[in-house]
């Protein structure tokens, strides 16, 4: 009944929207107009409009920016966090000025040149020197842009030096596990055919370098100023491994192992003074659509001081090495 | 060459349209098989309203439970629509939340700014503006009209069936579009998006080669490239991008296809999944994405080109100046379509690519930034001086063009693959996607009707409720994208179902709560434009040959749809497309098919 009457009113609505337009264009054929000629009041009523829209778009982009500016991520807790930051803000300062500057003479232009009734425009069909200009310009801001993203890029991304503490991320439907590479920073072979409820990872276990290896749940601990690298598996769809606290972030790819690896630089602690906020923990989330909990797919990280973190890595024992091992040698891969 | 109506669609030299009077139509072939550019448009155009209408139902779905949802309310609206399998006591299913997510992206994508925008504006525009009786195959264009409607209407199908639609992203990536374990929408619901997507291609084909034959060999007398309008280079550059990018998307389809039936494993490799380990081994997912990416970033200029060079032209006539540096636009419009062959890897800077070939992906994306400054200031510089009439068209070709720079400007920071490894698959990018390539195109495509609706339908739609559509939209498109910056730089991924599941977003709820009410009241607006649409088809006052005073040949053709476009002779074109407010003429346009005068330049040569 209420589905019906839902119905009837929208039928109703339209049916009367319908008349209302018929009546209204015959008042207008009564009075000799053609409604749908462009008038000056028209062109003056809409250029006003632009120039309001203007002053209301800026005001309205600056009020969000005054707003949300605290409230969005809190100061960069890595070496390689804090440089793309820079980066980013340079970036910003460059694009609000373009932004602003054409979008005002946008506006400002509709505005200006409204049509009047005797009013000609001005035959204009081009302008070389303009035109280089306004080719040149910005290729020689985007050669900036281009070459200081580069240098944090290669950077960023160089290899990782070999003694850097390794730790495996290990993303599946819908958690991670972290898995430490022990004392001789050296993770143990693994193969997806190894997989069994025991053996979430599917590690090998015969491998002399799995011995020292323990994995955790929930949240792992990394020590402050120290640089990790991660190598991330997925063991079935694709995920991402996203730190936004420390800027990182890479896609975990069933049959791939990808890397990253960054120094963090400020403690959980100390963040939950700077943020003001006592339970404020860093995040591992997954950023790639990965299935129906893909938003719930996260892992709280650590970063603790030197002796903190000793303390915590002596609590942890192997807890790899008493898992069966029946996959066909040729088939397990070299957890390096 | 295709000569279906017992006329040479070819002849430049005039045929007398008369010589055939004898050419019968029927209900079948006038309005369903039809094979008149004309019709066909139309056609075009009226799917993908339904399927934009879907689309855009969809998104005001996902923005409830994004704003109120995810924090325990309960909506009946949710209910009725996805009913109590998807929606029990009108909370959404998580599944449900990210097959709506996918579908209202390939719809958008795919069938709104693709095949609605290039099918009905390129079958419209491009006989008419280079003075053609037709495309050059009115029966493969039929066909390509018709494998569109039928690759709709599988997707549209592929809403019912049982375990719900395709649900791993617009883009679908393998493994998690692979495997029906992964997600209940990678069963029936993906093949039929495989399937669907595959006619799609094909029809996008038979259009897009029907499109460049025609603008390279049909042009009518005196009509030089270079005296094109531009909506046709844009059109023709399109259909060119299309026609080189769009096949590697079928063989990246294809290819899926093959490992979700046959068991191989092009996309698949050592995957542990549901208890136990597949088979397959070897494959790669990114090879998945190389595929896709390399269709996937032309079709970006697919879909915004055309609605650029359709805002050239409007902007042009209501300002009343020629455009600006038509040369340069043309140049711009050729260096994006070939950089945008060049650029598909700035999609997968931490997919594990290569960090060097990451970097030449930075340094040929960035360069597209160049000839789209290029474009942008010669828009600016066009209004400057005009005398504008503010035209519902005109408004949303100057809307778009703000949305193309507020869009644009943040490309710079994605492209920039340091500054793309923090706000990757954020709301930073949906932000800019959405403003720089689906508020700029639905925009076009606005403008694109409003303008050449007295061309499609011959009536007039009416001017007021298109002021109100217009600014109803602009304000509430900005007040829905631009706050998706701030959630991006607070570091809130995309896809995700609900933000509340733990605490580091919750100072950022009223965002969302913001962008919802935004986007509804958007959607409502929508409902202006369609009722003026369709009460102007029937209802609405005659239009006059040449409502707009332009000077291209579609309003040249007296006030009817004629079989063949022109009775009589087809015209001859002696100057370009842009003489608008020139000095010395009694009126402020010349049409291109008045002869120059003895001693006057055609504006389009550089003197």
């Amino acid at each position: 009944m209420i589905k019906f009457l839902v119905y009837s009113a929208i039928l109703l609505g339209i049916i009367a929207a319908t008349q209302l337009m018929r009546v209204f264009e015959l008042a207008s054929e009564l009075k000799g107009t053609r409604h749908y000629e462009i008038k000056e009041a028209d062109n003056r009523r809409n250029g006003k409009l632009m120039f309001w829209f203007m002053v209301t778009f800026m005001l309205f982009c600056f009020w969000q920016v005054i707003k949300y500016k605290d409230k969005l991520l809190p100061v960069a807790a890595s070496i390689e966090g804090v440089e793309l930051d820079w980066l980013l803000n340079f970036n910003f300062i460059i694009i609000w000025v373009v932004f602003i500057i054409t979008n005002v003479l946008l506006f400002w232009f509709s505005y200006k040149y409204y049509g009047r009734d005797n009013a000609v425009a001005h035959y204009y069909p081009h302008n070389n020197k303009l035109e280089i200009l306004w080719t040149t310009v910005p290729a020689v801001v985007l050669a900036v842009i281009i070459i200081l993203g580069l240098k944090s890029w290669t950077t960023i991304t160089a290899p990782a030096d070999p003694n850097m503490r390794i730790i495996e991320l290990y993303a599946k439907q819908f958690d991670w596990t972290a898995r430490y590479a022990g004392t001789d920073n050296t993770l143990g072979g693994f193969s997806y055919k190894l997989i069994t409820a025991s053996n979430p990872l599917g590690v090998d276990a015969n491998d002399p370098k799995t011995a020292d290896d323990f994995t955790v749940k929930g949240e792992f601990h990394i020590p402050i100023n120290q640089p990790v690298e991660f190598k991330i598996r997925s063991r079935d769809v694709i995920h991402s491994a996203y730190m936004p606290h420390f800027r990182q972030q890479m896609n975990a790819v069933p049959g791939m192992i990808t890397f990253l690896h960054f120094t963090p630089t400020i403690t959980s602690k100390r963040m939950k003074e700077i943020t003001n906020n006592p339970n404020f923990e860093y995040l591992l989330l997954c950023n790639k659509i990965c299935g129906a909990s893909h938003y719930n797919m996260q892992m709280n990280i650590i970063v603790d001081t030197q002796e903190e973190f000793d303390a915590w890595l002596k609590k942890q024992k192997p807890n790899l090495s008493a898992a069966p091992a029946t996959a066909d040698a040729a088939e397990i891969k070299e957890g390096k | 060459m295709s000569d279906n109506h017992g006329h040479g669609h070819g002849e430049h030299h005039g045929h007398g349209h008369d010589d055939h009077h004898h050419h019968q139509e029927t209900f079948i072939t006038k309005y369903v098989f039809s094979q008149d550019h004309k019709m066909i448009s139309r056609q075009f155009l009226i799917t993908a309203i339904f399927m934009a209408v879907v689309a855009m139902l969809m998104s005001t779905l996902f923005r409830l439970q994004l704003a109120w949802g995810e924090a325990g309310e309960k909506f009946a609206f949710i209910n009725y629509m996805l009913g109590d399998k998807w929606g029990k006591d009108g909370v959404m299913d998580p599944n449900m939340y990210l097959a709506l997510v996918t579908i209202h992206g390939t719809i958008m994508v795919f069938f709104v700014l693709t095949g609605g925008l290039s099918g009905t504006f390129s079958n419209l525009l491009i006989p008419y503006q280079v003075g053609a009786r037709d495309m050059a195959s009115g029966f493969l264009n039929m066909l390509s009209y018709w494998f569109f409607f039928v690759s709709s209407l599988l997707m549209f199908a592929s809403l019912f069936v049982e375990n719900g639609p395709a649900s791993a992203g617009w883009t679908v990536y393998p493994p998690l579009s692979a495997l029906a374990e992964a997600i209940p929408g990678s069963g029936a619901g993906m093949d039929l998006w495989l399937i669907s997507m595959s006619l799609f291609v094909v029809s996008a084909l038979l259009g897009g080669l029907n499109y460049i034959i025609t603008v390279i060999n049909l042009r009518t007398k005196g009509m030089s490239m270079t005296r094109l309008p531009l909506t046709i280079w844009a059109f023709l550059i399109t259909a060119i991008l299309g026609v080189l990018s769009f096949p590697v998307l079928l063989s990246c389809a294809v290819l899926l296809i093959m490992d979700r039936t046959f068991g191989t494993s092009f996309y698949l490799s050592d995957i542990f999944i549901n208890g136990h380990p597949l088979d397959a081994t070897g494959g790669s997912p990114v090879l998945f994405q190389h595929l896709f990416w390399f269709l996937g970033h032309p079709e970006v200029y697919i879909v915004l080109l055309p609605a650029l060079g359709m805002a050239s032209e409007i902007i042009a006539v209501n300002s009343r100046k020629p455009i600006f540096g038509y040369r340069a636009m043309i140049g711009s419009m050729l260096a994006i379509g070939f950089l945008s062959f060049i650029v598909w890897g700035h999609h997968m800077f931490i997919t594990g690519m290569n960090p060097f070939l990451g970097s030449v992906f930075v340094f040929t994306t960035l360069l597209i930034a160049i000839p789209s400054a290029v474009k942008a200031f010669n828009y600016i510089t066009t209004l400057w001086k005009g005398n504008i009439q503010f035209t519902p068209a005109m408004l949303f070709s100057i809307g778009l063009v703000s949305t193309f720079i507020s869009g644009g400007v943040t490309g710079i920071i994605l492209a920039d693959s340091a500054l793309d490894i923090p706000i990757h698959d954020t709301y930073f990018v949906v932000a800019h996607f959405h403003i720089v390539m689906g508020l700029s195109a639905i925009l076009g495509m606005f403008a694109g009707v409003y303008h050449w609706f007295p061309k499609l339908f011959l009536r007039m739609m009416n001017k007021k409720l298109g002021y109100a559509h217009f600014w109803i939209t602009f304000a509430s498109a900005y007040a829905v994208f631009f706050p998706m910056h701030f959630l991006g730089l607070a570091g809130v991924p995309r896809r995700y179902y609900s933000n509340t599941a733990f605490p580091i977003f919750d100072n950022l709820m009223d965002i969302n709560e913001f962008v919802s009410v935004a986007a509804i009241i958007g959607a409502i607006a929508q409902l202006i434009f369609l009722f003026n649409f369709f009460y102007s088809i029937f209802r609405g006052p005659k239009a006059p040959e040449n409502p707009w005073n332009s000077t291209t040949l579609e309003w040249t053709n007296g006030v009817g749809h004629i079989h063949g476009n022109w009775a009589g002779k087809l015209p001859v074109v002696h100057r370009w497309a842009y003489d608008y407010s020139k000095p010395g003429k009694s009126k402020d346009f010349v049409p291109q098919t008045v002869p120059l005068e003895d001693g006057e330049h055609d504006g389009g040569e550089h003197d």
